[in-house]
């Protein structure tokens, strides 16, 4: 510091007008210390958004698990024979159990379902369950209380529903996955929007890979630049990445849902029940979401095809290849992984979509599994939405429940990817 | 601008003499005439009009800029790839012009095969490398022995045949070069256009490359660009010497043996750029 | 000078068996060698020409998206207009959207998305902005490598659950800070809060993008005059990186309007004329969402009105994208 203001005052390279000595240091200094005070500025930005990744994260966590106050019915100790509890009692003495507590038409029913003598014992216990104990939630707790403030949850709990029972229940369990959607929190699972969102996913990637990756090779490969209409179509897939997803519901709801009614219904199939088919089905839904990502696989694809090395088409023209056969041949395989990159990407951008769905009509309460592309359906973000919607705590856990599945969904995708990626590029190396 | 060039009309009588060459096709392997070749609105290359004999290595020298490349591609239609470009005049292959409409470049690409400036290899296996050309072009012999001829022609299957069904890529760049010439013999072309096919390697993996040359030009014509003057002279019959106007437009200065070329050029450029004066 | 090159007498034989020819006037000579005749001419490559054909149509399947979005929205938007209790005056003028008594006043959705969108903006603009500063001026590389996958997670989250998020965390939140009476359990303020937190990824990458496409050569020079790191980063490299910040603000403000699902579940439902960000208020997307949500007949009024939204909701986000492109274009500074 010394030497250069020394420097200043020998050679006064602005007529000294320059500030020198202490003034000058005094200068920097303060100079210097903004500079640390805006470091920490851009530094704490960084922090709020990890803050604000970790505190979505956290609630998740916090609303899937917790206390839950259950009021039964009946008290399942009550239900003991001979004091043995209802858990460990044989088949028969629980199908006597449940023969005396509920109206015999829905014995019989049961029975028509199918006969007792077949039901295992666990199956029959869960009807005693569902039938006679009849728990119902009454208040739950977040993770962070039922751990940090276990002693007012019981307190709590104790004052506002006596005689409550107080567990601490994961609301992500395997029969979550499992179960069908139902109106009762205790039993509702996902398995119809899991199936759901995997059959809408098929569609999307069997209409949109193909289109997308093929629209990205014209553009790169056969497109010329200085035609009009290219360049019409380049402009045009950069402004439809940007166009908002609800609008591409309503495209689907009137081509789709509508227009193409006959088609999407399955009924030139003849297949679906013919009286409530219409165009709000799977094939609707995977053919939005196809459109929505589009844009993103092509632009994702023209990227990895341009970074395909042109020594690798010349060579392949100059051995008096057709070009396609340079492209299929040559440079698809090059690309390959960055295509694959991109739209497992979109694809996860197409799983999480919500909005676009309830537009073309994702049903609101589905209890039966889809059973082909021309089924109505449910997918996940759609559950998720529709548990947040309702103003009780036990559907929100529920929600929070899903979110996990469908985050753990698009985590294990795009590890695939990487994973894909990786073994792609050993291949190609190594063959 | 076409430079009257003095015809060497001695060599003339004797190439009508000689006329059949040891393959029985023709005596000029590809004629340029008036060939101009265009980027837009630049222009690249000027009237080229040029001979190239049959099964002899004809080395195109001359400073950079002034479209030794550029000429190359055109005798392969490698230029049909820059949409820009535009090729004037006539290019004659076995009487036919390859610009012709009806003349199918791809046809074209595999009768005159070409060597790139730096290796490129397919990433495949090495066998894959020199299959791929012959399978994609009908071939229905014996793949292996077809792949083991042509890379005994390139001088490459002693180092290889152990491990054909590794990457092209593990191979050196003099390797990978020497593959990249199996494959393009593979597919039995007549011309081989090699545009800089040693620039990239080291003096002793060039050395192997011009040996090669010389071994292939018992079969093949060979039209290599250099801008290093010692290979042309080292390795070719026949010189072709471009310079550059001041529009930067190339232009074909002299056509010649390559030891009149460098020893008694008939035109003054030409003297200047040998000896050092130019470029 | 001397004329001989030494090497070149190793490599020329010196019988010289065939001279070569400049010159073109025997052209077609090369044919007279005899030999068979090869066909070079064009073959019919049919399955070429189809895949050729078949890749063309890929394309222009984009551009048959928008046309079909330009017709739905369009025509959709013309029947609504056809009725007779809207008109265009009412549409643009009114302050009232209530389709069960003939109201149609844009004004409450378009309210309420911007309020939405401006907090979003306020959240996620200085922060975003700040973020791309750090990562592209002061971050060591290894940080950066770890930081931006963090951000791009945050970008990979689907919107309903940022939703969950808005009215679980965020709502709770506000209420605990500025009162219960002053904030409603819906509110526009935690869905644009929210929103904000969507977009600072987007913001924060496509801003550093900019950042670091400044040649390090400036930020030499300015070091080079005694400058600071920090007036280095803002006084510099931040304005001549400017058009790209620009552009990203402005497609941040493009998706801010567009979203839906985070307003869909926490700024309630219900168009509300208001201009307090912690009144509940329905946006326009929030609005389109709703009504098709239930059972909606086709050709009916309600029907038609979703697309006039839409239609509007369309233009405002193409027309900002465009805007953006086109700073980035116009303003781009060339280097080298």
């Amino acid at each position: 510091m010394m030497a250069l203001h020394q420097e200043h005052t020998v050679a006064e390279p602005a007529g000294g007008l320059m500030p020198s000595g202490p003034d000058y240091h005094d200068q920097v200094v303060s100079r210097r210390r903004k500079g640390r005070a805006w470091a920490t500025v851009f530094q704490a930005a960084v922090l709020v958004g990890i803050i604000a990744l970790c505190a979505l994260l956290l609630n998740i966590l916090n609303q899937s698990f917790g206390y839950v106050a259950i009021v039964n019915n009946i008290d399942p100790a009550e239900l003991t024979v001979d004091d043995v509890p209802l858990n460990r009692l044989p088949k028969e003495k629980l199908v006597e159990i449940l023969e005396a507590n509920i109206s015999a038409g829905l014995m019989r029913r049961y029975e028509h379902d199918r006969p007792f003598a077949e039901r295992s014992r666990e199956n029959v216990h869960a009807l005693i369950l569902e039938r006679v104990v009849e728990p119902k939630v009454q208040a739950t707790w977040g993770l962070f209380d039922s751990i940090f403030a276990r002693g007012s949850v019981f307190a709590e709990a104790e004052e506002r529903f006596p005689g409550s029972d107080v567990n601490f229940r994961s609301w992500l369990t395997t029969s979550f996955i499992s179960n069908s959607q139902s109106s009762e929190p205790l039993r509702a699972g996902v398995r119809t929007a899991i199936l759901g969102s995997l059959w809408v996913v098929a569609i999307t990637i069997l209409f949109s890979f193909p289109i997308g990756v093929g629209a990205a090779i014209y553009l790169e490969e056969y497109a010329r630049k200085e035609r009009l209409l290219n360049r019409l179509i380049q402009t045009n897939i950069n402004n439809l990445a940007g166009v908002p997803s609800i609008i591409y519901g309503m495209l689907g709801l009137a081509i789709f849902v509508r227009i193409l009614e006959g088609f999407t219904s399955g009924a030139f199939l003849g297949i679906g029940d013919q009286s409530t088919a219409n165009g709000r089905t799977i094939i609707s839904a995977g053919m939005t979401l196809g459109l929505l990502i589009l844009p993103l696989i092509i632009i994702n694809g023209q990227e990895a095809i341009r970074a395909v090395p042109s020594s690798l088409r010349q060579a392949g023209f100059g051995l008096g290849a057709t070009h396609w056969q340079v492209i299929w041949h040559h440079v698809l395989p090059s690309a390959m992984p960055g295509v694959l990159t991109g739209t497992i990407l979109a694809v996860s951008r197409a799983i999480g979509e919500t909005a676009p769905l309830v537009v073309v009509g994702a049903s609101t309460f589905i209890a039966l599994d889809p059973s082909g592309p021309f089924s109505k359906f449910t997918v996940l973000p759609i559950q998720i939405y529709q548990w947040t919607s309702r103003p009780q705590d036990e559907f929100r856990n529920l929600a929070a429940a899903a979110i996990l599945v469908l985050l753990i969904l698009l985590l294990s995708l795009n590890a695939s990817a990487v994973l894909l990626r990786n073994r792609f590029d050993r291949s190609q190396a190594g063959a | 601008m076409t430079v009257a060039i003095e015809r060497p009309s001695q060599a003339q009588s004797e190439a009508s003499r000689t006329s059949s060459s040891p393959s029985g096709t023709g005596r000029y392997a590809i004629e340029a005439d008036k060939m101009s070749v265009h980027y837009g609105n630049f222009c690249a290359v000027r009237d080229v009009d040029m001979k190239v004999p049959t099964n002899k290595i004809t080395a195109i020298i001359g400073p950079s800029g002034c479209g030794k490349s550029t000429v190359l591609r055109c005798f392969n239609r490698m230029n049909d790839l820059i949409s820009s470009a535009r090729v004037e005049g006539e290019v004659l292959f076995q009487g036919q012009n390859i610009y012709d409409d009806e003349v199918d470049p791809v046809e074209v690409r595999r009768r005159i095969g070409m060597v790139f400036q730096k290796p490129n290899p397919f990433p495949k296996t090495i066998f894959e490398n020199v299959a791929w050309g012959t399978r994609i072009n009908g071939f229905r012999g014996d793949m292996d022995e077809m792949v083991e001829k042509a890379l005994q022609s390139a001088a490459l299957w002693d180092e290889v045949k152990d491990k054909l069904q590794q990457s092209a890529l593990g191979l050196s760049g003099g390797q990978q070069q020497r593959l990249c010439i199996a494959r393009a013999i593979a597919v039995e072309p007549e011309i081989i256009l090699m545009d800089e096919p040693a620039s990239a390697l080291d003096p002793i993996a060039t050395l192997r490359i011009e040996d090669l040359m010389k071994e292939l030009s018992v079969k093949y014509t060979i039209i290599v660009v250099t801008h290093n003057m010692q290979q042309a002279a080292r390795t070719s019959d026949f010189t072709a010497f471009f310079s550059v106007d001041d529009k930067r437009t190339g232009n074909l200065i002299e056509f010649d043996d390559t030891e009149k070329i460098f020893t008694n050029p008939s035109q003054k450029s030409t003297e200047d750029y040998i000896t050092g004066r130019f470029g | 000078m001397s004329r001989s090159a030494p090497l070149a007498q190793a490599a020329v034989s010196a019988e010289t068996m065939r001279g070569p020819v400049a010159g073109g006037d025997r052209k077609g000579e090369t044919a007279l060698g005899g030999g068979p005749q090869m066909d070079l001419r064009r073959k019919p490559r049919v399955a070429e020409t189809l895949i050729q054909g078949f890749l063309f149509l890929c394309g222009a399947i984009s551009v048959l998206t928008t046309l079909g979005i330009v017709y739905v929205l369009g025509r959709e938007s013309l029947l609504f207009f056809a009725n007779e209790e809207v008109n265009l005056l009412k549409f643009f003028g009114g302050t009232e959207w209530q389709p069960a008594i003939g109201r149609f006043g844009i004004w409450p959705l378009v309210t309420a998305t911007f309020m939405a969108s401006m907090v979003a903006m306020v959240v996620a603009l200085p922060i975003g902005l700040c973020i791309a500063i750090y990562l592209s001026e002061y971050a060591p590389r290894r940080t950066r490598n770890i930081l931006k996958p963090i951000l791009e997670v945050l970008a990979g989250i689907p919107t309903v659950v940022y939703g969950y998020f808005a009215l679980t965390l965020m709502t709770p939140l506000l209420r605990g800070i500025f009162g219960r009476d002053l904030v409603e359990i819906y509110n526009t303020a935690s869905a644009g809060i929210v929103i904000g937190i969507l977009v600072i990824p987007l913001v924060s990458s496509m801003s550093e993008d900019a950042l670091r496409a400044v040649p390090n050569t400036l930020r030499q020079a300015s070091y080079g005059l005694g400058a600071t790191r920090l007036e280095t980063a803002v006084r510099i490299v931040l304005p001549a990186a400017l058009s790209g910040v620009a552009a990203a603000f402005i497609v941040a403000i493009s998706r801010a309007i567009g979203e839906t699902m985070i307003v869909a579940i926490a700024a309630g439902a219900g168009p509300n004329f208001t201009f307090s960000p912690f009144r509940a208020a329905e946006t326009m997307t929030g609005h389109i969402v709703r009504i098709s949500g239930g059972d909606l007949s086709y050709d009916s009024i309600d029907y038609n009105s979703i697309f006039a939204i839409g239609l509007l909701l369309f233009l405002l986000t193409l027309s900002l994208n465009a805007l953006s492109q086109w700073i980035v274009r116009r303003f781009r500074e060339e280097y080298e």
